[in-house]
């Protein structure tokens, strides 16, 4: 069942003489005739969560805006930068006007009058795109003061940014939008309260405003039939790494993992097996290859029990081929350049982390570094203003949970090619480290070859 | 393992730290907002900027896309492009370089005019984008006309490896583009029009065509 992908092909979607003959607009005149709380409680029935990644009910997010006549705003997250993922740019590049749509919805629910899409710079086509879209929607009397002789205005501008991945987290994203760096702000208060330019502020991810026409259009209750009872509808999932067909699928929350990953995607090349896999964009810890994990529904609820996240709903597939000490190294790696230095354990977590990894590939660590590793993301978790040092931590302490062996083992055999001689084991160093001489654990023999 | 102490890199002055950047004077007086009347704006550029202000409730909002007009201009974000910018919007130049410094997409150093973002993040790694940016690096890292640099995930992992050039979307590459892509662009022709991704239907179509 595809809803945002049905004939998103179709020559000229992107214009608004086509969107309008596909049934475009039609959802904001309706939307104008009813009472904002009536909108609000669509969307509440509808229990459509945020497609960005932290997987919050967009209707319980709008009814938390204070009511009343004060300077409200909503912005639209268009930063898309988290590693597989790249369902936004083909949206927004193919349907600009059906964002649009949901956007003045969205605005006219809430009574914010002004409007912001934070685009990242680099979607540099998409946000062309979106600002010939704007204008037509201008010029067609949807954007602008008193909206189609209702007595709701809305001022929409399309913002670039230049080139932050922290700028997706909402609170630095206010700041980017402020014209500051784009640091996380401390919360509470959120964003709902005291958000930008300090005013009530509502802030949702592309698809997800998206998906708004649509609930309206075919109602609240029956678009909650769609998929599972807490994951609502459907999810475009962008499938990249090791497939044969990698790309943007639509499908209904709950598909069953291996149906995406084999059958519309294709699976990893011929001869080979998948290894690991991010279920949720690089922040998402990853998930093994075993029956039991690519068994799993494709729903929120589902890939958090299993102790992983759909977050923005990437999957990047890893085949056997692939070591993954390089796949944690590059995952690191990405995390430290983009760490923007504000809270010290993500700062410093990243950056040795980092530094760790280097070490396990160049085989100067011991096992003992994996202990240190895995001691400092748990000290990272829940310790910064924001999850960017979450987003390390969770998948780098999953691979070593999972993949253990393979990074003792690639250790001691990179140990061996620089003439080091195998790592002994010791058991109070590290985070275990106190007075007293250094002792070998017992029970364990130290030459015996690591699996 | 014994370390080899002149094996260990480091800086001129004999620090393993980079230390205070030549550029920074300490005993000068921080920077005022700059006078209009000593610092000459082109009028395209303050009519520009001036109508990305007018956009904002606060005029600050307008940094980055400020920072857009004046490196367009200048080709970096110089001490001038600052300047100008400031001038326009009545801020401290200290206040739009610390702006400046903090997003990827601003060059504080003067760079070649074609930007070529080789993206080598974990999709596109996986597919061999280490070995295409180091061709890439081979085919027009040396000229002066082109700023070849690796680049975090942008967000194209569907045509992964991939790269963007002048900020356009191309891919999936193959070690033989790049040479043509360099060509490409010299010639001012648009960059390996085949593989440009806005041409590109949505997955399902296009693998069903490609079968």
């Amino acid at each position: 069942m595809e809803i945002l992908y049905k004939d998103i092909d179709e020559p000229g979607l992107n214009t608004r003489h086509v969107y309008e003959r596909r049934g475009g607009y039609e959802m904001l005149r309706k939307a104008l005739e009813m009472e904002p709380q009536e909108v609000l409680d669509e969307l509440l029935a509808s229990n459509v969560r945020g497609r960005g990644g932290a997987g919050f009910a967009m209707g319980k997010k709008m009814s938390f805006i204070p009511k009343g006549q004060m300077d409200k705003y909503l912005v639209c997250n268009a930063d898309e930068s988290e590693p597989g993922t790249f369902k936004d740019r083909e949206l927004m590049q193919k349907n600009p006007h059906q964002l649009i749509e949901g956007i003045i919805i969205g605005a006219h629910a809430i009574g914010a009058n002004k409007a912001f899409v934070y685009i990242r710079g680099e979607y540099a086509h998409q946000a062309d795109v979106l600002d010939a879209a704007l204008a037509e929607a201008r010029d067609a009397g949807y954007v602008g003061e008193r909206i189609l002789g209702s007595d709701h205005s809305l001022d929409l501008v399309i913002h670039r940014g230049a080139g932050a991945y922290i700028c997706g987290e909402e609170t630095a994203l206010l700041d980017s939008l402020e014209g500051k760096r784009g640091n996380p702000r401390l919360k509470p208060p959120f964003p709902a309260i005291q958000g930008l330019y300090r005013g009530p502020t509502l802030i949702n991810n592309v698809e997800t405003l998206m998906n708004v026409p649509y609930v309206l259009r075919i109602g609240g209750e029956e678009y909650a039939k769609v998929g599972t009872e807490t994951s609502t509808g459907t999810k475009v999932v962008s499938v990249s790494g090791c497939v044969t067909r990698p790309g943007n699928y639509e499908v209904v929350l709950g598909t069953p993992s291996r149906e995406i990953i084999f059958d519309l995607a294709g699976g990893p090349p011929e001869g080979r097996s998948v290894k690991a896999w991010f279920p949720g964009g690089s922040s998402a810890p990853v998930l093994t290859g075993s029956d039991e994990h690519l068994d799993l529904p494709y729903d929120f609820d589902a890939l958090a029990k299993a102790g992983s996240m759909l977050g923005s709903g990437a999957i990047i597939v890893i085949d056997d081929s692939i070591s993954i000490v390089d796949v944690a190294l590059k995952t690191a790696k990405f995390y430290r350049h983009e760490s923007c230095g504000k809270c010290t354990p993500c700062r410093e977590g990243t950056n040795w982390t980092v530094k760790m990894l280097e070490r396990v590939q160049s085989g100067e660590a011991t096992p003992m570094d994996l202990d240190i590793m895995a001691s400092v993301c748990e000290q990272i978790i829940g310790n910064c203003l924001c999850v960017l040092g979450d987003a390390m931590a969770m998948p780098i302490g999953s691979m070593i949970k999972h993949f253990r062996a393979e990074f003792e083992a690639h250790i001691e055999a990179a140990r061996e090619q620089n003439g080091l001689g195998a790592a002994i084991p010791q058991v109070n160093r590290g985070r275990h480290a106190g007075l007293g001489p250094m002792r070998e654990p017992t029970g364990v023999d130290p030459t015996a070859a690591v699996a | 393992m014994a370390i080899d102490p002149s094996r260990i890199p480091r800086f001129e002055h004999g620090s393993r730290v980079p230390g205070w950047d030549d550029a920074v004077d300490l005993a000068k007086d921080p920077a005022v907002v700059p006078d209009p009347a000593s610092t000459p704006v082109p009028e395209h550029v303050r009519a520009e900027i001036e109508a990305h202000m007018a956009q904002y409730p606060d005029v600050r909002s307008a940094a980055i896309p400020a920072l857009y007009v004046v490196q367009r201009e200048h080709g970096w974000c110089s001490p001038t492009a600052i300047e100008q910018a400031a001038c326009v919007m009545r801020l401290t130049p200290g206040y739009l370089a610390a702006v400046a410094t903090f997003y990827d997409m601003f060059d504080t150093v003067p760079v070649g005019e074609h930007q070529v973002y080789v993206c080598t993040n974990i999709s596109c790694s996986l597919r061999g984008a280490d070995a295409i940016y180091d061709e890439m690096l081979s085919a027009a890292g040396e000229d002066p006309r082109f700023n070849v640099r690796s680049f975090e995930c942008l967000g194209a992992c569907d045509i992964a490896p991939m790269a963007s050039v002048n900020g356009e979307y191309v891919g999936p590459l193959e070690a033989g583009d790049c040479r043509t892509l360099v060509d490409d662009v010299l010639a001012g022709r648009p960059p390996l029009e085949a593989k440009q991704l806005r041409r590109r239907a949505k997955a399902t179509e296009h693998w069903r065509s490609q079968a």
